[in-house]
């Protein structure tokens, strides 16, 4: 079964680690760098899954959150988001927003995994 | 023979002893004790400086001259006393009521504080004064001249010694006159010394009095014998002389500014004016009981053309009584000081404050900003006022030559200063006097004063002899001695006569044809009317009054709660029915009235029951008296209203400052959290691939190399992004010291563009015009450089065209360098173009890894250098324009 995930990442380098990470745990990842249209490349894709980085060019991962859970068939999707800017705030208002799992940049590559895992498996499950 | 030096020696102690008397006295005053400094006996002493040195010697002299006629001098001021003690009683309290410091304020503050008036008393005063003071000079002069003529050995120097008595007597008055501000500060120093002097000057003539009756002539019987053989004796009565005399030295006793500055001024109770009226003519007649036997004995006992106003010394110095005679000098040497410490204590008063501060205020380039310490200017007015008025008495003094003239200078200033009578006696009891009568009245009282007694007395011819012979320009009514025609008087009579009734007619006349001002009417009450004001409360007697209305109209002034609790004690009391209002008993009105008054002021409250009692009409006075409160409340209510509007002024700059501060907090915030995010970023990336390294078996070389130029690339950007970050807060904190040096625009744009240029693709191609670039700077090469750099790297990575070309072209503009940067890009969009400069501003996605604080510190950079740096619009691609002073400027400047 092809589990695939949908990264929205506008900084290369991590795009590129992540990416490593993932295929070698034999998930199909796509990318996109811009929040603008995400939503769109979203509902293209159909992931099993979201990585959502914040802070994004056009559009912040927030907003891009809170339309997702607006969206009819979107809305249950798992998003793990991830920021750099290390504020309480952020956490607060990304729960309020109804995500999945959230987590600091720098993270540990076997956190983003466990936390992918564990994601997966309650998708599944449900 | 005493000896001049031994007596210079007691003068000199007794003056030590009057500094301390005052000093002690001062300073008892200033610990509260010393109770009998305000004792009626101190206060009726202190008012013989009416006895100068001109009645201690002259008095004598004048009696072996005219016979009794000295009595007069002595009679005037007491009938005063006895007869008049009421009206000083009003004078006394008007003065008390509106803080007066001095007849000349007194007259002004009455006709509705016009200072011109103060200004013309004030004027007179000190040309009365002036002679008067030199004639105390003179006698001092004439009485050391008796002792030095029998001691030519001694050290005196007529000239030298009334300098220096002059000058301590300023100096005292200086000392312990000008030592408070406020008039109604008493000077305790100076009257209790004053009444030392009171004492000393009547032991010695009572002492040379004993010494002539009981040592020379023997007895009381032969005294008489004696002085009834003496032409003194006989009853010579001038009635006209004695009746202006009389009258004369009673209106100065009242206008004189010395008097009125210890009988008002200094006193401390109304009532020391009940023991004066007797005390004060016991004094006179001690003063003037021996002055007879005196002349008499004078006349017979010492060689034919003695001088008979030096008898009191000469006589015990003739009988070879060494010590009465020292004592009869100091006598005579207090009667003088005293009068004079008292008269350049209360004409400096009236100089400073009427002449010398309206001058000084208006010299103020604006009015309103008087200055910190008002204080101190008053009180050194005053004190150059002290030393002027005695420097000008001392001048008098040396130039008059200390003759004859001066004899009969006493007279000459009662007349003088008798013109204020009129205005003062109506003002205090006539409320139709106004400002214009005394003016008029004054002027030609003054006027005739000095036409027909000043200058026709003065020698020297100011006024031409044929003036006073036949007139001027031959009008014979006009003559200084003889006005309209009637001659033969005695010039003084005539004088006074004339300057009096003239005075007086002008000064009713103009009053009862000008029309007063609001402000000279509220005086005028104040002042006819002062014990209605200031004692027993308006009474209200049976009524109609309404106790609804008064409740109604107490309610608006105190407000409901305590209106009530007012109302209901006030009935309780009267019937013990607290359930209704009480019934409006006189008693009942007086309470409310005290009541209300403590609210708006004793006057409005009296006018608004009367009001609504209806049984009092509202009188001129109450209406008077109210419009003085509203004023008084008007004025406290805009005091009240600035201060609002300081308030909330105060208040916009508080809030003003908070938005300030809570924009600089949330910059402060989201500059961190910038921060944060750029340090993260990179770190997140190297984090990652170090942990793949290290966890992956099997990554191939390829993998291995490009992921360790990852991290490598990562680090670096970490370290660019700490250096600038390093950089912008040293630049941003004004720490920075710049590294000033000389070089041309070329210099600094060659190096710039091979740093930028090397290491990167280098695909960039620079155009410059080098012959434009010769300008010589004077700056901080480096950092010049440095935006230099950022400029050319920033097009290197973010021209977007096939072919980036970077255009570098240099201006010389009026003296500014102005350097362009214009690359063939698509430029920064306009919404962005403001924001270039702000930190962590990137326009669209940032592929090339700037933190975005390179135009930051650009723009940072050219502040420090002072000069500046802007996005130029609408050149294609992306522009940017540095602008420096150029070196010959800034030398130039």
């Amino acid at each position: 079964m092809s589990r695939k995930v949908l990264l929205i990442e506008d900084e290369p380098n991590i795009t590129e680690a992540i990416r490593f990470l993932l295929t070698r745990e034999g998930w199909q990842v796509e990318t996109h760098d811009e929040g603008t249209d995400a939503i769109q490349v979203i509902a293209a894709a159909r992931p099993d899954l979201v990585i959502l980085d914040v802070m994004l060019p056009g559009k912040s991962g927030m907003d891009i959150l809170r339309d997702l859970r607006d969206h009819a068939e979107l809305q249950a999707l798992p998003v793990l988001m991830l920021t750099a800017r290390g504020q309480s705030r952020d956490r607060e208002m990304a729960e309020r927003a109804g995500v999945s799992r959230f987590m600091t940049k720098p993270f540990s590559n076997a956190e983003v995994l466990t936390a992918v895992r564990d994601l997966h498996a309650q998708a599944s499950r449900s | 023979m005493a000896t001049l030096n031994v007596l210079i020696l007691v003068c000199l102690g007794y003056v030590v002893l009057l500094f301390g008397v005052a000093f002690a006295a001062d300073r008892m005053a200033a610990v509260g004790k010393g109770k009998w400094l305000r004792s009626p006996l101190i206060y009726t002493l202190s008012l013989s400086i009416y006895c100068t040195a001109w009645t201690f010697y002259g008095a004598v002299g004048n009696a072996a001259r005219s016979g009794l006629e000295f009595v007069t001098i002595y009679l005037g001021p007491t009938l005063v006393m006895v007869g008049w003690w009421w009206g000083l009683r009003k004078l006394v309290r008007v003065a008390r009521s509106q803080r007066v410091t001095s007849i000349a304020d007194l007259i002004s503050s009455r006709y509705g504080k016009s200072n011109t008036l103060a200004v013309c008393v004030t004027i007179l005063a000190v040309l009365g004064g002036t002679p008067y003071i030199a004639l105390q000079l003179q006698s001092i002069t004439l009485s050391f001249s008796i002792f030095a003529e029998a001691d030519p050995t001694g050290l005196y120097r007529e000239g030298s010694s009334v300098f220096w008595v002059a000058t301590g007597l300023a100096l005292f008055a200086i000392l312990f006159g000008t030592r408070n501000l406020d008039a109604n500060e008493r000077h305790h120093g100076v009257v209790t010394a004053i009444a030392l002097e009171a004492v000393v000057k009547l032991v010695a003539l009572l002492a040379v009095g004993i010494f002539v009756v009981w040592g020379i002539a023997g007895g009381l019987g032969p005294m008489m014998d004696r002085i009834d053989a003496s032409e003194i004796g006989q009853w010579n009565v001038d009635a006209s002389r004695w009746t202006t005399f009389t009258f004369l030295s009673a209106a100065a006793f009242v206008c004189l500014p010395r008097m009125f500055q210890v009988m008002v001024v200094e006193n401390d109770d109304e009532s020391h004016l009940r023991t004066a009226a007797w005390a004060f003519p016991l004094y006179l007649l001690l003063m003037s009981l021996f002055v007879v036997p005196i002349a008499v004995v004078g006349l017979d006992l010492l060689p034919e053309g003695s001088n008979p106003d030096l008898f009191v010394l000469t006589v015990p110095l003739s009988q070879g009584n060494d010590g009465l005679a020292v004592l009869s000098f100091i006598g005579g040497f207090s009667s003088a000081t005293s009068m004079v410490i008292v008269t350049a204590m209360a004409l400096s008063t009236m100089v400073s404050n009427h002449v010398v501060m309206p001058i000084w205020l208006n010299t103020q380039d604006r009015p309103g900003a008087v200055p910190g310490d008002v204080r101190t200017i008053v009180l050194l007015a005053r004190r150059v006022s002290i030393a002027a008025i005695m420097a000008l008495g001392y001048f008098y003094y040396s130039l008059s030559g200390g003759g004859a003239a001066l004899a009969s200078i006493g007279l000459v200033a009662f007349a003088g200063i008798s013109q204020i009578l009129p205005a003062l006696v109506g003002g205090l009891f006539w409320r139709g006097a106004t400002r214009t009568g005394a003016l008029a009245g004054l002027s030609v009282g003054f006027g005739l004063w000095i036409y027909t007694l000043l200058l026709p007395g003065m020698d020297g011819g100011i006024i031409p002899h044929s003036v006073i012979e036949h007139g001027p320009f031959g009008w014979g009514w006009l003559r200084p001695q003889a006005l309209f025609g009637i001659e033969g008087i005695d010039p003084m009579v005539h004088t006074v006569m004339w300057s009096l009734l003239l005075n007086t007619i002008a000064f009713c006349l103009a009053s009862l044809l000008s029309f007063p001002s609001p402000m000279e009417r509220l005086q005028g009450a104040q002042f006819v009317n002062v014990f209605d004001h200031s004692v027993a409360p308006r009474g209200w007697t049976g009524s109609v009054a309404q106790s609804e209305d008064l409740m109604i109209m107490t309610q608006r002034i105190l407000g409901p709660t305590p209106t009530q609790e007012f109302f209901q004690a006030e009935a309780e009391r009267q019937n013990g029915r607290p359930g209704r209002l009480p019934e409006p008993t006189p008693g009942f009105l007086q309470r409310l009235e005290r009541e209300l008054s403590g609210s708006v002021g004793a006057a409005t409250a009296h006018a608004m029951i009367g009001q609504i009692v209806g049984g009092a009409s509202v009188s001129v006075e109450d209406l008077l008296a109210v419009a003085d409160e509203s004023a008084q409340m008007l004025e406290y209510s805009s005091q009240l209203e600035a201060k609002s509007a300081e308030l909330s002024r105060t208040a916009r700059q508080l809030r003003e400052a908070n938005a300030k501060l809570t924009q600089v907090s949330m910059q402060k915030d989201a500059f961190l959290s910038q921060v944060s995010h750029e340090l993260r970023t990179p770190m997140t990336s190297i984090r990652a691939f170090s942990e793949i390294m290290r966890d992956t078996d099997g990554l191939s070389a390829d993998e291995q190399t490009r992921y360790a130029a990852i991290i490598h690339d990562e680090a670096l950007r970490l370290t660019r992004l700490l250096d600038d970050l390093l950089d912008l807060s040293v630049l941003e904190s004004g720490q920075v010291s710049l590294n000033m040096g000389d070089g041309t625009l070329r210099a600094v744009l060659d190096r710039a563009v091979s740093s930028a240029l090397t290491g990167g693709g280098a695909t960039l191609q620079v155009r410059r015009t080098r012959a434009s670039e010769r300008m010589a700077l004077h700056t901080d090469l480096d950092r010049l450089g440095q935006v230099f750099i950022n400029l050319i790297s920033n097009a290197q990575k973010y021209c977007d065209a096939a072919e980036p070309v970077l255009t570098i072209s240099a201006h010389d503009v009026g003296g500014q360098m102005v350097v362009d940067f214009v690359d063939n890009g698509s430029g920064i969009p306009p919404d962005a173009q403001s924001m270039v400069f702000e930190k962590f501003a990137r326009v669209g996605s940032d592929k090339a890894g700037g933190a975005g604080l390179g135009l930051a510190i650009c723009r940072e950079i050219m502040q420090r250098l002072g000069g500046e740096i802007a996005y130029l619009p609408g050149q294609g691609g992306a522009a940017f324009r540095i602008s420096l002073p150029l070196a010959y400027q800034q030398a130039a400047q």
